[in-house]
């Protein structure tokens, strides 16, 4: 656990002076993470996006440590090959053998989950001692808000936009973290901006392990979300608690979830911001209701996950919920069985 | 001065380059696999698993995150080299600008081969002309010796305070690459010393005095600077290459030349050409010679910084020049080598008539027959040139025609097409 008094007196990684809008998630998870770093030396990369030309305006940085920008998709290559030098060097007697430095790689949702997606694997196979951290505001927000494979079902964007024909983003949100799980890394996490105890007790954890460990932080996007700047903390808190983001952990392979005694109705989260104001027209309260279906049933998926608990089945049919269009494709044609070792 | 001790070798280009990574002992080694690259990955793996290096060896899963990684170690301080060819080449351009205006000095061995499509694994320069301008040092290698040499060499380079620039190092794919040479191995005392250790003036890893890379340059004249400091570079290169030339030249026996002179002492007919065909040249030339024909080759070996002055020296007693191009520029009225050629000449104030040929695409053969042709299509130029009947390119050693039995010169001038 974090102790707020002690988080005060860590060095700034990330020093005040950014040029970041007012109200922006993604230096908040920035500076959370940082704190977990301690005392400890830290070399960060990023992607391309906001965190990268709010932050290094030449000749100015906010970067108090070791900072590299490479590409929009190179991220997690990039601090790759930073930290095989540290390695190299050390192997080679060129850098003392109790020097310590944390290697930090960010990136935003597109840089993460769509761009970057296959340096980030790449990355977390080999095996190399960092920490990712994706700042998920769900778009590219960078470029003027347009869809990413992070972007909540039925969201406006400039690339997902809302007319009689299309009623705004088509397609539900990837999971990137059980994408990010399926790699078996020491060490992953779902957090949010809202809960800075549990980010920075994440996040602290993260740093420490040995090998590739990753983030998942809710950082929302006044300007693409619709929504006044003081309400970043507030709709992210929404996030959390209507499961549309919730919170857990997989250290080892052992799944922990932050329970969540009583959701709330997604229309909670969804009602307040800009970019999903017309799922709440008349005739298309079905809108609502998609996103919702598909919130409890990916709660089915992560609550299964946790050992001793129910199937995913099982839990759907507890639920009254449906499997998804592909779910029940597999399992009507026998592929499902068939295909299982 | 101590002894040196050259081993023999009969290798590859590409095991040649191998042994010369491993004797420069690199902190880092991103690498992605891909023909005709393969053989340098595999030998130096060899090596780190063997314990002769204290390497960092990063097998990544594209080329793309190659060079960012091979960014990301040298921006760290780690001396860092990697090998692609090909797609892989055109998979990192965006990176190779990055590496270049970081002025991180990385060294890269590049098997030129051709580019899809259609899908071809063999030699030619379509990957290596593609990136002639994202601001990496190029050599071309003749042969296995000259790819060893040219790789040692390139450290000297890329990490001396007034370049800081990335240099590729390339060899032809397949004839330079895969066929077995002679070649002459430095023993590694000497390498070491030649080389030297990189010492970075700016690394991520200085904790004490930390530094930011790839920042947002946007306002303000910053990218412009930056890219004029570049330029700067590649010109301070010259004195550069110059020097650890002469200086492994010493050691070796072996010169290190921007441009490569035979028989130009009188020659009146020329071929400039680069890579593994100057020997084919060489050997045409030799035999017409023998017979009293005043022919000659210049053959570059540095392509950036393009070495205008050494080429104009060499070129400026020519009547007719062939400059031979191995890759397409379709659309461009030449190869870069032509462009670069006459553009040299053009502002030496040196007029001599030329003609672009477009060869060996693809691995296509490179007959000292079509080196023949050449020189007795050259007999033409200056009629033709005075007619003004020299607009366009010429293919050597391809059909106009399946129906056609054997290859041969074609489409000597499109001037009329151009008028439309």
């Amino acid at each position: 656990m974090a102790n707020i008094k002690e988080l005060t007196h860590t060095p700034q990684h990330l020093t005040p002076g950014h040029s970041m809008c007012g109200g922006c998630g993604a230096p908040m998870a920035v500076r959370q993470v940082l704190m977990g770093a301690g005392k400890t030396p830290v070399v960060v990369s990023s992607a391309t996006g906001c965190l990268e030309v709010s932050t290094t305006a030449f000749p100015y940085t906010s970067w108090t440590g070791g900072f590299i920008h490479n590409t929009f998709q190179s991220s997690a290559a990039t601090i790759s090959g930073v930290e095989a030098a540290f390695r190299g060097l050390e192997r080679a007697g060129k850098i003392p053998a109790d020097k310590k430095v944390k290697f930090i790689a960010f990136g935003g949702d597109g840089g993460t989950y769509d761009i970057g997606l296959q340096a980030l694997s790449g990355a977390l196979e080999r095996g190399h001692d960092f920490l990712y951290v994706c700042y998920d505001n769900g778009a590219y927000m960078n470029t003027g808000i347009q869809r990413s494979g992070a972007t909540p079902y039925s969201a406006w964007t400039t690339t997902s936009e809302v007319g009689p024909a299309v009623p705004g983003k088509r397609h539900f949100e990837k999971d990137l973290s059980s994408i990010v799980a399926a790699h078996n890394i020491p060490y992953l996490a779902q957090a949010s901006v809202s809960n800075w105890n549990d980010l920075v007790t994440k996040a602290t954890k993260a740093i420490d392990i040995d090998g590739p460990t990753f983030l998942n932080v809710m950082a929302p996007c006044p300007r693409g979300w619709r929504l006044p700047f003081n309400q970043t903390v507030e709709i992210a808190k929404l996030a959390v608690q209507t499961n549309y983001w919730p919170l857990f952990e997989v250290e080892n392979g052992v799944w922990k979830l932050t329970p969540n005694k009583n959701p709330k109705p997604v229309e909670e989260f969804l009602k307040p911001q800009g970019r999903f104001k017309h799922m709440f027209k008349a005739g298309n309260e079905h809108l609502i209701k998609e996103f919702q279906t598909n919130v409890d049933r990916r709660m089915c998926y992560y609550e299964a996950r946790v050992a001793g608990s129910k199937t995913y089945e099982e839990l759907l049919e507890e639920r009254g919920l449906p499997l998804t269009s592909d779910e029940a494709l597999s399992r009507e044609s026998g592929s499902h069985e068939q295909f299982q070792m | 001065m101590a002894e040196k001790k050259q081993t023999v070798m009969a290798a590859s280009g590409d095991q040649m380059v191998a042994e010369a990574f491993r004797q420069a002992n690199p902190d880092v080694l991103p690498v992605y696999p891909i023909t005709p690259q393969t053989i340098i990955v595999e030998e130096f793996d060899k090596f780190v698993a063997d314990g002769k290096v204290h390497t960092e060896f990063v097998p990544v899963e594209s080329e793309h995150s190659a060079m960012a990684a091979a960014i990301g170690a040298s921006a760290a301080g780690a001396r860092t080299v990697t090998a692609t060819a090909s797609q892989g080449l055109a998979y990192m351009w965006e990176e190779l600008y990055v590496a270049a205006g970081m002025r991180l000095p990385i060294v890269m061995a590049n098997a030129n081969r051709a580019l899809s499509a259609p899908i071809n694994i063999h030699g030619d320069h379509s990957d290596i002309m593609g990136c002639r301008d994202t601001g990496w040092i190029m050599l071309f290698a003749e042969n296995a010796q000259e790819a060893y040499d040219d790789t040692l060499i390139s450290f000297r380079v890329a990490e001396h305070p007034d370049v800081m620039l990335p240099v590729a190092t390339t060899l032809d794919g397949f004839i330079t690459s895969h066929a077995l040479d002679r070649a002459e191995l430095m023993d590694d005392e000497t390498v070491a010393e030649f080389v030297g250790q990189y010492k970075p003036a700016h690394s991520l890893l200085d904790t004490e005095d930390p530094v930011s890379y790839g920042m947002f340059a946007n306002l303000g004249n910053f990218y412009m600077e930056t890219k004029l400091g570049q330029r700067k570079a590649m010109e301070n290169s010259f004195k550069v290459l110059r020097e650890a030339g002469a200086e492994w030249e010493k050691l070796s026996g072996r010169p290190f030349e921007f441009v490569k002179t035979y028989g130009m002492e009188d020659a009146e007919r020329v071929i400039v050409v680069m890579g593994s065909s100057i020997g084919n040249a060489r050997a045409v030339a030799r035999e017409l010679r023998a017979n009293g024909e005043k022919v000659g080759v210049v053959g570059l070996r540095v392509f950036r910084p393009f070495p205008a002055y050494d080429l104009v020296a060499a070129l400026k007693g020519a009547k007719a020049i062939a400059i031979m191009d191995r890759c397409e520029t379709i659309g461009g009225q030449g190869g870069p080598l032509w462009s670069e050629t006459v553009a040299a000449m053009a502002t030496a104030g040196v007029s001599i008539p030329t003609r672009n040929y477009i060869y060996g695409l693809g691995g296509a053969d490179v007959t000292l027959e079509i080196l023949y042709q050449i020189y007795e299509d050259l007999k033409e130029l200056p009629a033709a040139a005075e007619k003004g009947d020299v607009i366009g390119v010429t293919y050597v050693g391809a059909r106009t025609s399946a129906k056609d039995s054997q290859s041969n010169l074609v489409a000597n001038s499109q001037t009329a097409a151009h008028k439309g």
